[in-house]
């Protein structure tokens, strides 16, 4: 099996999907001969033609726009948006429009089709080039949301989001793009959506996380473990619908509970879990929940490292659930 | 005339028949340094890239004369609504290099307080250059309702709003020439056409016949003017800014220039620029281009150009050293200016942030690099 960054899984999962299903079409800001700012689809437009991999000038309202129009009219747009933090001038179409468009047609009309964007901090970007917006999705009926963690989610749950019969939401955490590797099987395989992953067994405390923070909760969950602590990591994978049976056996079994997003922490998706464990497991908790999240502020440039939770802020949050 | 007729007061080799810009040979002398300062910051800024010392920048060789032309026509008490790409119009009206550098390198002496990218500047002083957002097209109705604000004090001020090709096709873009047309407000557009937004070519933007055009179907004038001549590129800002001075509304400029770098330090043009575009484009150097009008004039000599270039580089040189040593900002100001008043929730996790820092050591800076 080929061992891949989770960059070339994405550009190998778009590839394998084009080879199968000519209606896909990919498209956005700079992913024609330039291969997208990130390189994500490099050599789709030498291999597919212009017809399906192309350069939209520069409006991501017309970019999602014009992508519900192709997706209820037979086609399956995968539009890329450069950076999540550009994506709001298309809020409305994506909140508005695709969101609702099967319920408000009664099913006659429906929009399959994938944003994909790169998401989180890591890079130097500062305010716009860092946020991590899912809530913003995951607070949205009809939407689903997707994070691959791995190389090998990376391009399993991009192929189903592609052949998913709703509008996908696909954040890739850009920091992992080029530092995480790992090994993809070739052709065409999915990961089913709303399941999730245990990145880590351990019977102490579990880490509830995605994208970018599970290696940081494996980091924290590995130096827990020389202090004698056996964390779980749990990749929740799919936001947005969420495998809540799943979440809530995962945090009954150790009865203690860290979860952890970059994204800051007020209506942040770990008030979610927390919530959904305080009204379906409470007895089995051990301890309170506790959320370990980027700061309720805009997202820094110099001290994004301050700012983005480290092994540093999940170690202290896990041996505090651990000593309660 | 539908504004598609190209502007030029300066002939390639330096001529500029009959035309009196109605400058000093200081004001001349001034302009001519200012590009100079923009090249020698620009490659001072490459090296510090490339050595890992700086992060980020942009490079902006080649449309010089686009953006010191448009700034010599504002006053100081107008507004400028920048786009990432305007250093000349920050130092022609007087921002130190060194408050360039500070922010280049987001220190404590950053007036962004290191919360930006670099070339994300802002300042209030010596001139409005409204903070720069990376989201394209944002400010381009905020210069619209930052005129309307003028308009309603009865003050003559007048807002530039400068941005990219690219940048037409935001949804700002379309707001803020229909607004200003209906309100007549006292904004010039200045749209920088230097041929590429990143990866595309200016012509995938549009399919009207440029950018000047769209002026008209918002009931205002466009004009097309040659980017690479500053004195076009004044002439025409000058009389846009004088049309909205007396309360006769908007005006949109386009200014055709050419991007001879990369979009940022980060990019390789190489991979999509057409070699022989660069090299037509390399012929029309804006700077070379006022140089030789300047020797026309008499008022340009080779000691002229070495003692010019000699300040501008140890200015920039000088503002780099000083800024590489200032400190980073401390842990307290990713809490600041959230709110005018720091709310509670925020302070309780500024505290925790400290807390943290002294039981557990600081946070390790990464090393994630810059894609575009
Ligand atoms: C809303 C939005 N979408 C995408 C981007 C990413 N991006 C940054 S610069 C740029 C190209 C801008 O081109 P242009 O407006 O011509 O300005 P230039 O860089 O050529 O000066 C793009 C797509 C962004 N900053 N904002
Ligand atoms: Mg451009």
């Amino acid at each position: 099996m080929p061992t891949l960054t989770l960059l070339q899984a994405v550009n190998d999962g778009l590839k394998t999907v084009m080879r199968n299903d000519p209606t896909v079409l990919v498209f956005g800001e700079d992913v024609g001969p330039k291969g997208g700012v990130f390189l994500a689809t490099e050599g789709l437009t030498e291999e597919f033609g212009v017809e399906r991999c192309f350069d939209t000038p520069l409006s991501e309202d017309g970019i999602v726009g014009a992508a519900i129009g192709m997706a209820m009219n037979g086609l399956r747009p995968v539009a890329e948006i450069q950076f999540q933090d550009f994506i709001y001038p298309a809020f409305d179409q994506i909140v508005s429009e695709a969101a609702k468009l099967r319920y408000r047609s009664g099913g006659q009309y429906t929009a399959p089709m994938v944003i994909r964007t790169p998401y989180g901090g890591g890079i130097r970007g500062g305010l716009y080039h860092s946020q991590s917006g899912e809530s913003y999705f995951a607070h949205t009926a009809g939407l689903k949301v997707v994070i691959p963690s791995t190389p090998h989610d990376a391009k399993g749950l991009l192929i189903a989001s592609i052949e998913d019969p709703d509008p996908v939401i696909f954040m890739e955490p850009k920091a992992l793009y080029r530092t995480l590797k790992g090994e993809v099987p070739e052709g065409s395989y999915t990961v089913e959506l709303s399941t999730l992953r245990e990145a880590r067994a351990g019977k102490d405390v579990t880490v509830f996380c995605y994208g970018a923070m599970v290696t940081v909760a494996e980091k924290a969950a590995e130096q827990a473990a020389t202090g004698g602590i056996e964390v779980a990591v749990v990749d929740l994978r799919t936001l947005l619908p969420l495998d809540e049976e799943g979440v809530l056996d995962a945090a009954k079994r150790t009865g203690r509970v860290v979860v952890l997003h970059e994204a800051p922490r007020f209506c942040g998706y770990g008030a979610e879990i927390s919530a959904l464990i305080a009204e379906h497991a409470i007895e089995y908790m051990e301890a309170p929940v506790v959320r370990v999240t980027g700061f309720d502020t805009p997202f820094p440039n110099t001290l994004e490292h301050n700012y983005m939770p480290d092994d540093r802020r999940v170690l202290d949050a896990i041996e505090h659930v651990y000593n309660f | 005339m539908d504004g598609t007729d190209l502007l030029t007061l300066i002939e390639g080799n330096g001529d500029a028949p009959e035309f009196d810009p109605g400058m000093s040979d200081e004001e001349l002398l001034y302009c001519y340094g200012t590009m100079l300062t923009v090249r020698a910051f620009d490659d001072i800024c490459l090296k510090l890239q490339r050595g890992g010392r700086i992060g980020f920048s942009i490079p902006n060789k080649g449309i010089e004369a686009t953006q010191v032309g448009a700034a010599s026509a504002m006053r100081k008490s107008d507004w400028i609504f920048p786009s990432y790409r305007d250093f000349g119009m920050a130092l022609y009206h007087g921002v130190p290099p060194v408050q360039m550098m500070h922010n280049m390198f987001g220190n404590a002496e950053d007036t962004t307080r290191g919360r930006q990218m670099p070339v994300h500047f802002s300042w209030t002083e010596p001139i409005h250059f409204v903070s720069i957002s990376s989201p394209i097209g944002t400010h381009i109705p905020q210069a619209v309702g930052a005129a309307r604000a003028f308009q309603y004090r009865g003050e003559d001020h007048v807002c530039l709003a400068s941005f990219g090709d690219g940048g037409t096709s935001s949804i700002g873009f379309h707001s803020a020439l229909n607004f200003a047309g209906v309100w007549k407000a006292p904004v010039v557009f200045l749209c920088q056409n230097n041929g590429w937004a990143i990866s595309c070519p200016s012509d995938e933007q549009t399919a009207s016949k440029g950018y000047a055009i769209k002026a008209q179907a918002y009931g205002m004038p466009g004009v097309t003017v040659d980017g690479n001549d500053l004195l076009a590129v004044r002439q025409a800002t000058l009389e846009a800014v004088a049309r909205a001075r007396a309360g006769d509304g908007p005006t949109l400029i386009e200014a055709l220039t050419f991007r001879m770098g990369g979009h940022s330090t980060s990019d390789d043009p190489s991979k999509y620029v057409p070699k022989e575009q660069l090299e037509e484009w390399a012929k029309r150097d804006p700077v070379t281009r006022m140089q030789r009008y300047l020797e026309r004039r008499g008022i340009w000599t080779q000691a002229v150009e070495d003692r010019i270039l000699a300040e501008a580089q140890e200015r920039v040189a000088e503002a780099a050293r000083i800024a590489e040593h200032t400190p980073r900002p401390g842990l307290e100001t990713i809490f600041s200016d959230v709110y005018a008043d720091l709310p509670a929730h925020l302070r309780k996790q500024g505290e925790a942030a400290f807390d943290l820092a002294k039981r557990k050591g600081d946070a390790v800076a990464g090393g994630g690099e810059f894609p575009l």
